[in-house]
């Protein structure tokens, strides 16, 4: 099995290049069945690997596959190689289904756009993209794939290019990211002089012998991976391009936001768990990052109006849940709840999608709304991935992963009481947004009448997606509630267990604070949308109410810091000097050179008088200085 | 002999252009195309017949040699010789010397005798100072590649090409100058010292030269090419002379010219005066990061495509100063995947910029927009080639930053963050790029057509090249090692020697020298 680990991302890459070279000439049939078709091979391909790794693989083997030598320069010698490994193995799960799943659903969504092709090959590259990443043996050729990541987010986020506000949203996606990305190889050059390779698991079997815990260049290394992984996960402060990136086809920011590219950071800091766990300020930092992140935008998915942007930030805000758990070394929780996200967080955007599609590209919410029988099965799995993302207790599948990160925050041995006040309180946030979104886009009155409904292609993946927003969360159940660990057992071949301060049998009590949050959350947005909106209404006049809520809306005034800060200086400096002023010292010197030229010419009057007397000046002046001298 | 064949080449096959010129106006690139592909097989045939010898007897560093006597009065040679690092390069003017003719085609129709005499003339002296071992015969090619290319610019370039030739002229004319200046200082201290006059590049090498001395014969040959490269703040002949050139000489600008100065520092001023290029090395990273951030701004704000790029290019090479000067293999190795994975990504660039223009009669970007939806072929090469300006991983750019910044990395910590801002930088000018011309709203242009069989032969050779260079650049990597790993030991034996001066066998002599000059102080 080991040798077909290429055909994992080749399927991928192949289906991208059959359509870029052919994609005009052929009929869209083709086209969808060619996207789609080379991710579901690829996630057969993934299943029967995948099979074979759990029955016969032991506990630390991993299937690698070394495809050549990229390149070896005087010992430098990254490979082009696979690797596979129980973490890995989760990721290129998700990536693969949920991916085939968003084509499939894209096959019918996209199917009136023109450029049917250019839009399946893109994402067919997307995917591939992020195969690598995941699969890659060392940091280089993740690189690789964390850059095509990068390339593939803009080309989809772009892709409505004739307007220069998708192309802008576009243009933010990649710089930002590449922020991220340029400070991430710094660390790779770091690493590479630190340990003499970029392979991944030989720097976690060395970076103990060669590194003391909390030394400077283990945090410095650290906090520059994780420089990376805040640019691509979208972490404050370079959280700013995700929202923005709506501008693309509901599809692509499901694949970003679910399959790939958000959770890149989220992989990235788990694969290199070892250096994180040599310094104990860049955890605290990863920590940190993901509990600010988690709340700030949580706050601003609560004052959103487009149904995308309430999504994406709630993205953000989950992901940064995962940054949480990373940071207080609740690995395999980090990794459970990524994995949970992506099943409701693909569903929410593809009914949303759909929502969208149905109403003609309607996206504010206070337009929808009524929507709960005229749509019945967009609402209801719409509505199981909201119980998910919203942590319903006991029957969503969020709730598994995010009690147990709520857990870990206050029980693990980095945790602290800080951090757990700011989960909860995050997940009470996001109780309350969610169902805000519900009630404003299901409830109340119909404000925009429905276009056409969702055909097969898309409610089909919807299905599935809802079946597994809800059933995932049975594989990894609290120790007083079941006690079945089977997801965590299979990444302890990976990620160590975390090391916890706190006594298991507290645990109810915080299981209990957490229903209590996500009830509350509820309850609250019932009573000020539902019961009682004259409430919101005398709020809204309330103007330092408003204030607040227009700062939340602009996702906490980062957007214009950055442009004050970085973006106008830049911009300005470009165009005041965009003639060169280096080269106005050359003129200086064409223009002293002329000057002196006339100066000169003007001598030669031809006039016989002027000359004859410059040539007795000159002879006085040289006899004068005879004497002189 | 094949060397002097390849010049030989050149040179006839320009000549016949310019009589055949005068009966027929296409016969001309014909002519030149035939000599092109004449010159690029052979070499290329050299090449693959080598290249197991290179892979075998990595020790054995020059390929192939040809000296006859020229001026023996003089002590001046008729020597060509090449290694690893020339082949690679005479390899790479051959290719960008066919694509010059191909995107030629159709562009140029006034004189064509005389311009093609001119481009294959170019060919020859780049070729010719890609393999002079004779410093006057280097500097005799050094004028073959600038005068034809001042006319190529002054005669078939757009609005502003008078005075863009003058400058490119007068710029590198003026630093050639100082170079030839230090050519003969360096002839004369040899003399002195040993009896013998030559302009023997070999023998120069050997040349016992006070430190002082050297600092300032060194920054001789170092303004010539650091004008050419070009370093800032030398840099401003370059956006004129690019963007008033025709698509031809913007691409042998770009591709060929600029890579000459980079060659001369490899060549001339480690070997020549490691000591003093030592001293130079901080300096001349800074200078480099310089001109990568600088670059990179003034590229952002530029509204005419072919200026832009010029300004890519002001950035890359300042990769390439910083690599250089970094003196490590990893950064040598980037450093000559930078030569040419650059001149194959901003020499598709500016052929791209002239296909726009033959279509649209315009470079200002301002006046384009939306180009995609009309000329999708096109569209997605300039996307790729955009890609590989910012150094994304998998096309040969991205090998070549990534192998200068990590080798810079070991030099300076420090430099190298700063440089890695280019990256940034860098994503936002080739962004800019996509969606000036081929991203946002469409206007009403009429009638555009998409690639001609031509071009796309063109594009897609482009295109497959920089993709294999950025997934396997072995062969690069291969052939440079030798004369790579010979500089690498030069620089590490001159740190190891006693004073700043040269030369393992004469070590009793430069000691005693050494002191004397430490005494005099």
């Amino acid at each position: 099995m080991n040798n077909l680990l290429w055909l994992i991302p080749a399927l991928p890459l192949a289906g991208f290049l059959l359509l870029v070279a052919a994609g005009k000439h052929l009929s869209s049939k083709l086209v969808a069945l060619t996207g789609v078709g080379s991710i579901s091979l690829s996630a057969l391909v993934t299943i029967m690997i995948g099979l074979n790794f759990l029955s016969s693989a032991t506990d630390k083997e991993t299937y690698h596959q070394t495809l050549w030598t990229w390149m070896d320069v005087g010992g430098f010698r990254p490979e082009i190689a696979l690797s596979l490994d129980a973490l890995s193995l989760v990721f290129v799960f998700v990536i693969t289904f949920i991916g085939s799943l968003i084509h499939v659903y894209s096959a019918g969504f996209m199917a009136a756009d023109k450029d049917y092709s250019r839009f399946f090959a893109c994402m067919n590259l997307f995917v591939f993209s992020m195969l690598i990443l995941v699969l890659a043996d060392n940091l280089l050729l993740m690189y690789l794939g964390w850059e095509g990541v990068g390339l593939c987010s803009y080309l989809l986020i772009g892709f409505w290019y004739e307007n220069p506000a998708n192309g802008y949203a576009a243009r933010k996606a990649f710089v930002i990211t590449r922020i991220g990305d340029t400070a991430m190889a710094l660390g790779l050059f770091t690493i590479y002089y630190q340990f003499g390779t970029l392979v991944m698991s030989e720097i976690s079997a060395n970076a103990a012998s060669v590194w003391q815990p909390n030394t400077p260049i283990a945090t410095v290394t650290a906090l520059l991976l994780l420089a990376g992984g805040m640019g691509k996960s979208a972490q404050l402060p370079l959280q700013t391009w995700l929202p923005d990136a709506m501008a693309g086809p509901s599809p692509v920011s499901a694949l970003i936001h679910a399959a790939t590219m958000v959770t890149a950071g989220v992989y990235l800091i788990a694969r290199m768990h070892v250096l994180f766990e040599l310094s104990a300020l860049a955890q605290m930092i990863v920590a940190g990052v993901g509990a600010v992140t988690l709340l700030v935008a949580g706050f601003s998915a609560l004052t959103q109006y487009d149904i995308k942007r309430v999504l994406a930030y709630s993205t953000i805000s989950q992901i940064g849940y995962m940054f949480l758990a990373l940071g207080v070394g609740a690995w395999t929780a980090a990794i459970f709840h990524f994995m949970i996200h992506a099943f409701f967080k693909a569903l929410l955007f593809l009914a949303a999608g759909a929502i969208i599609e149905a109403l003609g590209h309607e996206h504010n919410m206070f337009k929808m709304g009524g929507l709960k029988d005229k749509m019945p099965l967009v609402f209801w799995t719409f509505l199981i991935g909201a119980a998910s993302l919203s942590a319903l207790p006991l029957i969503s599948a969020g709730f598994y992963s995010k009690d147990q990160i709520l857990w870990y925050a206050w029980a693990s041995e980095k945790g602290s009481p800080i951090l757990w006040f700011i989960a909860i309180f995050g997940a009470f946030i996001t109780a309350a947004y969610t169902t805000r979104m519900m009630i404003l886009t299901f409830w109340g009155v119909t404000r925009t009448e429905i276009g056409h409904h969702p055909g097969k292609l898309m409610t089909i993946p919807l299905i599935i997606l809802a079946f597994f927003s809800v059933v995932a969360g049975f594989i990894e159940l609290p120790h007083n509630f079941g006690h079945f660990t089977l997801f965590s057992d299979l990444l302890h071949r990976v990620l160590p267990s975390t090391v916890l301060q706190a006594d298991e049998s507290s645990e109810w009590k915080f299981q209990l604070l957490a229903f209590l949050a996500t009830f509350g959350g509820i309850y609250l947005v019932f009573i000020y949308y539902y019961r009682e909106p004259y409430k919101i209404e005398r709020l809204r006049e309330n103007s330092s109410f408003q204030s607040l809520y227009r700062f939340w809306h602009n996702g906490w005034g980062f957007d214009r810091l950055f442009d004050l800060v970085f973006v106008n200086p830049f911009v300005f400096i470009a165009q005041i000097n965009k003639r060169d002023i280096v080269d106005r010292f050359y003129d200086g010197i064409t223009s002293v050179t002329e000057h002196l030229y006339r100066l000169l010419s003007a001598t030669q009057t031809g006039s016989l008088r002027w000359y004859i007397m410059g040539m007795v000046i000159g002879a006085i002046i040289i006899l004068g200085l005879q004497i002189m001298l | 002999m094949i060397l002097v064949w390849l010049i030989g080449i050149f040179m006839g096959g320009g000549t016949a252009a310019l009589i055949l010129g005068q009966w027929n106006k296409s016969i001309p690139r014909w002519v030149a195309l035939a000599t092109a592909l004449a010159g690029f097989l052979l070499v290329a045939i050299f090449w693959t017949n080598q290249y197991q010898m290179i892979n075998t007897h990595p020790s054995s560093v020059w390929l192939v040699d040809f000296k006859r006597d020229w001026i023996s009065s003089f002590g001046i040679s008729f020597h060509l010789s090449i290694d690893g690092l020339s082949l690679l390069l005479l390899v790479l003017t051959c290719f960008l010397g066919i694509l010059a003719v191909l995107c030629s085609w159709k562009e140029i129709t006034e004189r064509t005798g005389f311009y093609y005499f001119n481009l294959l003339w170019i060919l020859a002296g780049v070729s010719g100072v890609f393999m002079a071992m004779d410093l006057f015969l280097f500097y005799f090619f050094w004028e073959v590649m600038l005068i034809p290319m001042y006319f190529l610019i002054g005669i078939w370039g757009s609005e502003n090409r008078v005075y863009a030739a003058y400058k490119f002229f007068i710029f590198t004319q003026a630093s050639g100058l100082l170079m030839f200046l230090a050519i003969l200082g360096l002839y004369f201290i040899h003399g002195q010292n040993t009896g013998m006059y030559t302009f023997n590049y070999f023998e120069l090498m050997e040349t016992v030269i006070p430190s002082e001395t050297g600092l300032w014969l060194m920054l001789g040959f170092m303004v010539a090419f650091a004008v050419k490269l070009p370093v800032f703040p030398f840099h401003t002949w370059l956006p004129d002379a690019h963007s008033e050139a025709p698509t031809a000489g913007s691409l042998i600008l770009a591709g060929l010219l600029l890579k000459t100065g980079a060659y001369g520092m490899l060549r001339f001023v480690i070997p020549l005066f490691p000591a003093a290029a030592e001293q130079m090395a901080l300096p001349a990273m800074i200078l480099g990061v310089a001109g990568i951030v600088y670059g990179a701004v003034l590229a952002y704000s530029q509204t005419d495509l072919k200026r832009l790029v010029a300004f890519t290019s002001v950035s890359h090479m300042g990769f390439v100063l910083m690599g250089i000067f970094s003196f490590n293999e990893l950064a040598f190795q980037g450093v000559v995947m930078q030569l040419v994975t650059h001149a194959i990504s901003t020499g598709a660039l500016f052929i791209m910029a002239g296909m726009i223009k033959e279509r649209l009669h315009t470079r200002d970007m301002n006046q384009m927009g939306g180009l995609w939806s009309r000329m999708p072929k096109m569209g997605a090469v300039g996307l790729l080639f955009a890609m590989a300006s910012l150094g994304l991983p998998g096309l040969g750019n991205f090998i070549a930053e990534f192998l200068i910044l990590l080798g810079a990395f070991k030099a300076s910590v420090w430099i190298t963050t700063v440089a890695a801002l280019g990256l940034v930088f860098s994503a936002a000018y080739s962004l800019r790029i996509v969606q000036k011309i081929f991203w946002g709203p469409q206007d009403g242009y009429g009638h555009i057509r998409d690639f001609s069989l031509r071009e796309i032969l063109v594009m897609t050779t482009l295109t497959l090249s920089i993709i294999g260079l950025g997934l396997y650049p072995q062969p690069v990597i291969d052939t440079a090692a030798p004369a790579i790993n010979k500089l690498v030991l030069l620089l590490e034996t001159d740190k190891t020697q006693v004073g700043k001066v040269t030369k393992p066998d004469t070590q009793q002599y430069l000691v005693k020298k050494y002191q004397e000059s430490y005494v005099r102080k």
